[in-house]
């Protein structure tokens, strides 16, 4: 029974390691490609389709910005799309709670609600986020992403960047 | 002088005590102890996220289902994440206002679902209907006069239920499933 015992041992380092791996994904940072060319140029996303999905760039998450859900302007974060819970979408946050914000494209100012924040890509041609769906709870938003992991030609960390005149806060 | 060699003595003695402690052996254990502690805390994370998990609740929104100064109640994840929460499930999530509050509602309309409501029983009986969004659910505390719920804050998105509440497990007098059905006020 060498092998059996061997399997055995294989599988319980296998599910120790699984363990130990979902945990510090869920906590602490996780990896994840990015899809669709909604944040271009930031990041350089893959088509849907295989094998273009090995081409995209890969992100790294934090998850320590959950603990006390404090986010500053122009951060990158992935949250949960409000019209589809298992699909989750990475864009950067333009306004925070209490904000006045100017919706583009329309000359209409509105103020963000308590606990939500509004979101946009970078590249607003080919982008659905908080301009089509309005503004969203930031109980949905699942991390934050500070840098670039992969292609190595494109490592490095994930700016700040705000849209000028767009917001204010009082 | 006598002194002097007896200090180097003494240290000398230390210093094969201190030489002859297995330090190997200790370091090694000491490792074993560690990751086992870190297993540990790794299956009670997994558990807790992803099957069932305690909660204390409290507040009048949800009398007389759930009493006002607390109740442990065991929550399970695992209907959140498939999708498959139903209309009468109590509910645990993310208040939409604050997403560092937990707050506990039942869920009374399901995405498509028109659900009819009172604006404000204290005001009387006036009444609005809509229609709940694709990807959202309308959420009511059982005490419709004290509680902040989807009447307040509108219809809120599925992600962010925690998970369903389907046992009390405290206080014991309390012990037993947490029903589907609304019990009036």
């Amino acid at each position: 029974m060498g092998t059996g015992n061997s399997l055995w041992l294989l599988t319980k380092k296998t599910l120790t390691g699984a363990l130990i791996g979902v945990t510090i994904s869920d906590r602490y940072v996780t990896a994840s490609p990015v899809r669709g060319s909604s944040m271009h140029p930031t990041f350089t996303g893959s088509s849907t389709s295989f094998p273009g999905s090995l081409k995209g760039d890969v992100i790294l998450v934090e998850r320590f910005c959950l603990q006390k859900y404090k986010f500053s302007h122009g951060d990158v974060i992935i949250f949960r799309t409000p019209t589809n819970q298992k699909q989750l979408f990475v864009k950067r946050l333009i306004a925070l709670p209490g904000d006045w914000i100017q919706v583009p494209e329309s000359s209409e100012i509105l103020q963000i609600p308590e606990g939500h924040c509004w979101v946009e890509g970078d590249n607003p041609a080919s982008s659905l986020d908080s301009r089509s769906f309005g503004p969203i709870p930031l109980g949905l938003v699942q991390g934050r992403v500070t840098h670039v992991i992969w292609p190595p030609q494109r490592i490095g960390q994930v700016e700040r960047k705000m849209p000028t005149g767009r917001i204010s806060p009082y | 002088m006598a002194v002097g060699s007896r200090a180097v003595a003494w240290l000398a003695g230390a210093a094969r005590r201190i030489g002859s402690v297995p330090w190997r052996n200790i370091s090694a254990e000491a490792v074993d102890r560690t990751l086992l502690v870190v297993k540990a805390a790794c299956f009670a994370h997994v558990i807790n996220s992803y099957v069932v998990s305690l909660a204390l609740v409290r507040g009048p929104s949800m009398l007389p289902t759930m009493n006002l100064t607390g109740d442990i109640i065991a929550v399970d994840r695992v209907t959140a994440r498939w999708g498959t929460v139903a209309v009468g499930d109590v509910v645990l999530l993310r208040s939409p206002e604050n997403p560092r509050k937990t707050v506990t509602k039942r869920v009374l309309g399901l995405e498509g679902d028109a659900v009819t409501y009172i604006v404000d029983p204290h005001k009387g009986d006036a009444s609005k209907t809509l229609v709940v969004p694709k990807g959202y659910v309308w959420v009511q505390g059982d005490n419709i006069y004290d509680s902040r719920d989807s009447r307040q804050f509108g219809p809120v998105p599925y992600g962010l239920i925690q998970g369903r509440a389907f046992y009390r497990v405290w206080p014991p007098e309390g012990f037993g499933f947490i029903g589907q059905k609304v019990t009036s006020l």
